[in-house]
């Protein structure tokens, strides 16, 4: 009972952490961090801002996702679990300039 | 120029083909044109608002709004497609032979009729959005070469509605006897598609697990980035990497739809026996 109660007051935490997730910045129709790594067989919860005027599109074909960001905000999604590999994306409305790679290890 | 043709057409595609299909399904319900033009005028007008909403939509749950506005307009869309498919089943034949002549018909035909618009309506709605966006932030944009930008948006968005057409037009020159067991076919897999689209606006928002992701992975045979992916994806929900939860929410739609329709024709046949 004790063990239980134990994993009930950890599980919010344990939600907690994996919320604290990770961050994409598009300023100049570019991925700021145009590579990030993240670990396997885990969910995360990514956000991205959007600092520019234009919205952009998050799109990627081989994490299965797409979403529009509208101009100066902020996004957010849940990729994962990914196993390991190397995950282009890119900001589909300016292909040309915000590329961008997902890497699971 | 040509990227943003690609672009847009990708958007149109789907709308388009969903306008294309159900134009075609419902040609002998009296006044269905002009059900299907009011949706596509009110999924213009709805798109321009949901444009400039974006932001406010994208804040909303947390930052998962977007997820879940685009789940419920393909919910909705599912369920209004299930309904007018499982009608047709059972009334398409009978308005084709009838011929648009009596006034029963009519009255019968306006239900039908008023889901074609909400259904156009949502899909014009949902793709016209991202368009409008698109198009809007190259419109803003400093850079040059706006005006040839926005020419290959154009070029995209006619190219798009000339799928759409041609679709509607090749299965009005089908015979009669395939016609409604076509038409039928394909709606049933445009709404299992876009059931597995609104599994797919979850899975993202985190709102129900996965399942497997990806269950398969046949981008390397047949991308959506390429045009036959597109247009399967379009047509009958075609996904490289689909997640287990799609396929599951695929499924369902497909086996729900599909003995509706079944019960639906049995039960008619069955009353005119009697």
């Amino acid at each position: 009972m004790k063990r239980l109660l134990l994993i009930t007051l950890l599980l919010p935490l344990a939600a907690h952490a994996t919320d604290a997730g990770y961050k994409l910045v598009i300023i100049d129709h570019r991925f700021q961090t145009a590579e990030l790594t993240i670990p396997t067989g885990t969910k995360i919860k990514l956000t991205i801002e959007n600092q520019d005027a234009t919205p952009e599109e998050f799109e990627s074909h081989t994490l299965n996702r797409e979403k529009v960001i509208a101009g100066h905000s902020s996004a957010t999604i849940y990729i994962g679990p990914l196993s390991p590999g190397r995950y282009p994306f890119t900001g589909e409305f300016h292909e040309s300039t915000a590329q961008g790679v997902i890497v699971a290890q | 120029m040509f990227a943003t043709a690609i672009i847009v057409f990708r958007e149109v595609l789907e709308a388009s083909i969903i306008i294309g299909i159900l134009a075609a399904a419902t040609r002998s319900v009296p006044n269905s044109k002009r059900w299907l033009s009011a949706g596509l005028l009110a999924g213009l007008a709805g798109s321009g608002l949901v444009a400039a909403f974006t932001d406010v939509i994208g804040s909303l749950a947390n930052g998962i709004g977007q997820e879940i506005f685009n789940a419920i307009v393909l919910g909705i869309a599912v369920l209004m497609l299930a309904w007018h498919n499982i009608w047709m089943s059972s009334h398409g034949a009978a308005l084709a032979a009838s011929a648009r002549s009596v006034g029963k018909d009519i009255s019968d035909g306006n239900s039908a009729c008023s889901v074609l618009l909400v259904i156009v309506g949502l899909a014009v709605l949902r793709e016209g959005s991202e368009t409008a966006l698109f198009l809007y932030g190259i419109a803003a944009s400093n850079d040059g070469g706006h005006s040839s930008m926005l020419l290959g948006g154009l070029a995209g968005m006619l190219a798009g509605i000339a799928v759409g057409y041609s679709l509607y037009a090749g299965l009005a020159r089908m015979p009669m006897r395939w016609f409604f067991a076509a038409t039928g076919m394909l709606v049933l897999l445009l709404a299992a598609g876009m059931a597995s689209q609104a599994a797919h606006f979850l899975i993202q928002a985190d709102l129900l697990p996965s399942l497997a992701a990806p269950l398969w992975d046949t981008s390397a045979v047949l991308s959506e980035s390429g045009l036959p992916g597109m247009l399967l994806h379009s047509l009958v929900g075609y996904d490289s990497r689909p997640a287990g939860m799609q396929i599951v929410f695929y499924l369902i739609a497909l086996f729900a739809i599909f003995t509706g329709m079944k019960w639906v024709a049995r039960s008619r046949q069955a009353g005119i026996k009697k």
